[in-house]
Order: structure tokens, then sequence, then C-alpha cells
């Protein structure tokens, strides 16, 4: 059996989680500070739509922005000499993109449910947005952004549509899990997909796990 | 701009914000007595009627459609200049209902939220030993020692309070705010966070602001008071004067007078009580603008059987078939023309049973003249 999707998809997924984590808590502040209801209304419409999406549209857009004759893709390989597209690189990309949505929700919701007396009381003491976000935000919304977090680790982990679409396919190169088993059934190899099916229910299992056991979790200061 | 009058030391509110079903639309200014000790300006309301909205306006949490309001000589909003200083900026501690204690600091991180940043970091930084000296001075002051490293949920509602002001105080503010502090408490807990917070205004040299919906904390904590009413204020003065003379109908009526009457006038010292069918004498002299009066439940009393030998019939009002409801330390009594009766139980009072006396006067100078706001 080849071992490659498992260590291509678990590299790409934890780039990915990476990414998208970070990412995702700096759109949720920055959303949730913007005080127009209806310009925030827009602005989660637009991060939120990659999750509402057929993952293979979001994958034909990103494929469009990115190709190897687009303008996006042709700079990055004039400038850098990279080729994204088809590379091992755009899993991730797909990855950060289908799952980033997971994260920002997760954490706005995480963020809107923080005691906003908490920031006002943080703001008329003097401490600066920055401080308030680490201090005070953040702490206080580690249960929801955690299991945010794994879901969006999860939901990179199984991402097939936009994969195929900027990654295709590409054995040993961007050949990932779910890819894997769409490939051994298409060849009829069906032992060797069972493989990879059970690999990710172990993986898929041990995320939820995880989640529940963060949400269960206690602070110290609870 | 420079307004006359206020001295440096001084809150200056004028400002307008339409909320839902009414404007708020205040203006007025505050000038504590520097040095003697005295208590805060108190802001006595009904839930709803904008006192919390216009102390948010003040912190910066809330901004208001227009107007300006200074605070010390320093513009915190203009309107018209378009200056909306951060919260940041405004150096006003805020004692929120519910405290608003960091639920992920200690006490001792939360004492000193506020003074590893802002003006601090730029001016005058604190050197790790001042912070933690100012921390423990509070945290003596404050009668908690032993839980500097308590996380707030294990504190009691008493104990979060303490917290809190020493949080507020931690930071030297120029003004502190009060948003109905004791709302939220227990009533054996009450009487004894209002004491605490009493010392805390009295040793504070600056401005104090407290709101709220009780006349009782607004009598024990404030000297001064400003009565408000749907976004308005509808009198403003020293606190024992508002009570003695509230003036309007409405002011009477958020000072806790239960009884109040539309009258018509006899002649400069006596009235017709329309909604009572009594005809009252009054110390005070009625002129024509005087639409009612009020007389406040616990200011009746019985009528003795001394005064009616002595043929002192005077404003005596007869009980007819009254309602009497008791509460644990007094009782309240409503006679068949619904005048409300409060009296306090005698000390040592078991026997739950009232003797009610045939009638009760209304001394003619506790009648409250008012009028009828436009």
């Amino acid at each position: 059996m080849d071992w490659s999707p498992i260590w291509i998809s678990l590299k790409t997924a934890s780039a990915a989680i990476a990414i998208t984590f970070v990412l995702g808590l700096l759109a949720a502040w920055g959303v949730i500070r913007i005080r127009n209801r209806k310009i925030r209304m827009i602005f989660d419409g637009i991060l939120t739509l990659p999750m509402v999406l057929p993952p293979t549209v979001a994958g034909f857009f990103l494929l469009y922005l990115l190709g190897v004759k687009r303008p996006i893709g042709q700079f990055f390989i004039e400038y850098f000499g990279v080729k994204i597209a088809f590379s091992w690189q755009a899993t991730v990309i797909a990855a950060v993109v289908i799952s980033f949505p997971l994260m920002y929700r997760a954490a706005r919701g995480a963020f809107e449910q923080v005691d906003q007396n908490l920031v006002h009381a943080a703001r008329t003491l003097g401490m600066g947005e920055i401080q308030i976000f680490f201090r005070v935000l953040l702490p206080n919304a580690v249960p929801g952004i955690v299991s945010g977090g794994v879901l969006a680790f999860a939901r990179g982990l199984g991402e097939f549509g936009a994969t195929a679409m900027i990654a295709g396919n590409i054995a040993g190169k961007t050949r990932t899990l779910p890819l894997a088993v769409y490939s051994e059934v298409a060849a009829g190899h069906m032992d060797t997909a069972w493989n990879y099916v059970w690999v990710m229910i172990v993986i898929a299992f041990l995320a939820v796990l995880l989640m529940n056991m963060a949400g269960n979790r206690k602070n110290r200061w609870e | 701009m420079k307004e006359r009058g206020y001295e440096s030391g001084s809150l200056q509110i004028q400002m307008k914000k339409k909320l839902r079903d009414f404007t708020l639309d205040v203006s007025f200014a505050t000038q504590r007595n520097s040095g003697q000790g005295d208590g805060c300006v108190g802001i006595l309301g009904a839930s709803g009627c904008g006192k919390s909205m216009l102390l948010k306006s003040i912190a910066g949490i809330e901004e208001p459609d227009e107007g300006r309001i200074c605070l010390n000589g320093k513009v915190l909003y203009d309107g018209k200049q378009r200056i909306n200083l951060p919260p940041q900026k405004r150096r006003v501690g805020y004692l929120f209902q519910d405290y608003a204690l960091f639920p992920n600091m200690t006490v001792k991180e939360n004492i000193s939220a506020g003074l590893k940043t802002g003006i601090y970091k730029k001016k005058k930084s604190l050197s790790s030993d001042e912070i933690k000296e100012r921390v423990m001075g509070l945290v003596h002051w404050f009668h908690l020692k032993g839980l500097e490293n308590q996380y707030p949920n294990h504190l009691s509602g008493g104990q979060k309070q303490r917290v809190a002001l020493a949080r507020i105080l931690c930071y030297e503010p120029e003004v502190i705010l009060l948003d109905e502090p004791f709302s939220a408490m227990d009533a054996h807990l009450k009487e004894q966070l209002r004491m605490e917070v009493m010392r805390v205004i009295k040793e504070y040299p600056g401005e104090a602001v407290l709101v709220t919906h009780d006349r009782d904390e607004a009598y024990q904590l404030c000297d001064r008071l400003i009565l408000m009413d749907r976004g308005e204020i509808i009198g403003q003065g020293k606190t024992r004067d508002l009570f003695q003379n509230p003036g309007t109908v409405q002011a009477a009526s958020i000072t806790g007078c239960k009884n109040i009457s539309e009258i018509r006038r006899i002649n400069g010292h006596r009235v017709f009580a329309l909604d009572w069918n009594v005809e009252l004498e009054v110390e005070r002299e009625v002129d024509d603008s005087v639409t009612h009066i009020g007389v406040r439940a616990h200011d009746l009393i019985p009528l003795s059987s001394a005064d009616e030998i002595s043929g002192k019939h005077e404003n005596v009002v007869d009980l007819g078939k009254a309602t009497v409801c008791e509460m644990p330390f007094e009782w309240y009594v409503t006679l068949e023309n619904g005048l409300w009766w409060k009296l306090g139980k005698q000390a040592g009072e078991y026997a739950h049973v009232l003797t009610l006396p045939k009638a009760v006067r209304i001394p003619r100078d506790v009648v409250l003249l008012l009028k009828e706001r436009e």
C-alpha cells in the first residue's frame, strides 16, 4: 500500500490549519469590530461563501485566479519562480479556502459570546485594542475557538473538490487521502480504498474526541 | 466656546441621543466641593429613562448624536468639532452593574489590569514594584487580603464589588461612574455594599456620578440629585431639598411620593384635593400655578384622642373601609379615599395586629405643592 496519501494529507491539513486558525481569528476580530450592521453583513457573507459554495466551484475560482495562464499565477511564476497550480502548496490553498469559514464563524461566535461589558471595562481602564484582544477576548473565547479549530482541521483533511480542481490528483505529490480513496475505487482496488477509509475514520474520530474534550475542559479560573 | 461659572474640577454635559421611544436630551454640570468629604451626584429615574445611556456616553462606550461633554476642562466629546475620544483616553472609572471583572485574571491581575497600559505606558511607566505596592495597598484597603490569587468566579458578590472598585481606583480616574451598582444584589447584601461604596466616594477626591432607580440609595449616597424621566431632566438640586420640595408631579413621583392629587385652589392656604375628596389647609402659599399636591405616605399621623378632645380637626381624613397590608417592619394602610399611609411598627411589636384609629391627620406643613410639567 502507498503510504504517501496519508503523509500528504496530514502535512496539508496541518499547514492549512495553522494558516486558517490565524486568518480565521483575525477575520472574526475584524468583522465584529465593524460598527455598521450592513457592511458587517456583507463582509460576513463574503467570508462565509466558500462554505456554502460547492467545493468544485470554489476550486474553479482558485484555478481561475492562480492558474498558470492567469495574472496571479503568472505573477508568481515570473517573480518567485513558483508554479502554484498542481503543486503541493495548492492542496494547502484549497484546504485553507474551504476550511476558513468554519474557523471564522466559530471564532466570531465565540467572540460575540464574550460579555461585551468586559470589553467596555477594559477600554475604560485604558487597555489598547490589541491588548484587549489577547488578554480579554481570546482567553474568554477559548472553548469556542478550539472546537472551531478542530472542525476546520477535519474539514481541511477531508477536502476533495477544490483540491482536485487546483492541485489535481498527482500520486505522491498532491494525492491526499480523499483523492486516494476516489482513485482506488475508480481503479477497482476496493481493498486499498478500505485501508484509506479506515485511516480517515480513525483520524476523524480522534478529531471529534479532541473537540469534545476541548469543549468540556474547565479553565483554571472556573 | 468657553463655559463660564464652572471651575476646572467638573463634569459638564450637554448631549442628545435618539433612543427607541424618546430622545435623551440632557444638559447639566457637576461641581464637587473638594475637601468636604461629600457624597456623589445621583441620577435618579425609572428603569429605561435613559440614565444608563447617559453614563455610557460619558465613558465613551456609546456615542451621542450631538452635544458636548467636558471633564476637568478636557473635551471628551464634541459633535460640532467631531471630537469623540475613545474610552481609553477619557480617564473615566466605570463600575458596571455586574462588575465586569475579567474571569481569566486573578484578583491581583484584575486590579492592576489598567496599569500596564495606555497613559501609564506613554507618560510615566510605573515600575513593577510601584504597581505591586499600589495593588497591595488597595487589596488591604478593600479587605481582600488572602484573595489576591483567587479568580473572580470564586468570590462572593460583595468581594467582587470590592475588587471592581479597587480596579477602578487603581487606575486613578478623574471621575467615577456607578451604574446601578446594587440592583442585582440580595437585600441583605445591599446595605453593606452601600456602606462600602459610600466609603470609597468619601475618600475619593474626584467626581462621582451614581445612576439608580432606588430613591433610598440616591438619598443615602448623593448630595445632589438629578431627576430624569423619559430622557429629560425634570429636576435637580440638593437631595434633601428635592425630597422636601420636588416641585413637579413627576419629580414627586420619582422621589417616591405615593399620594398625589389634583387640586382646586380655594385660597392662598386652602385647597380641595379632587382625588381624595377632602379640603386641606397647607402651610406653603398656594398660587395659581399649583395644580397638584403630594403627601408622603409616612407623613400621615393617626388622630389621637387628645386631638379629638382639643377639637384639633384640621386636615382630618376618615379611614373609612381601609385595607391593611402587613410588611416586616411597617404597615401599609390604604384609606377608603385612596390615600396611602405607611406606619412603622414599634420595636418589639409582635402582635401582628394593627389597631386602626378612626381617622388620620395630614399636618399642614407636610403637604407638597406641585405643578404639572408641560
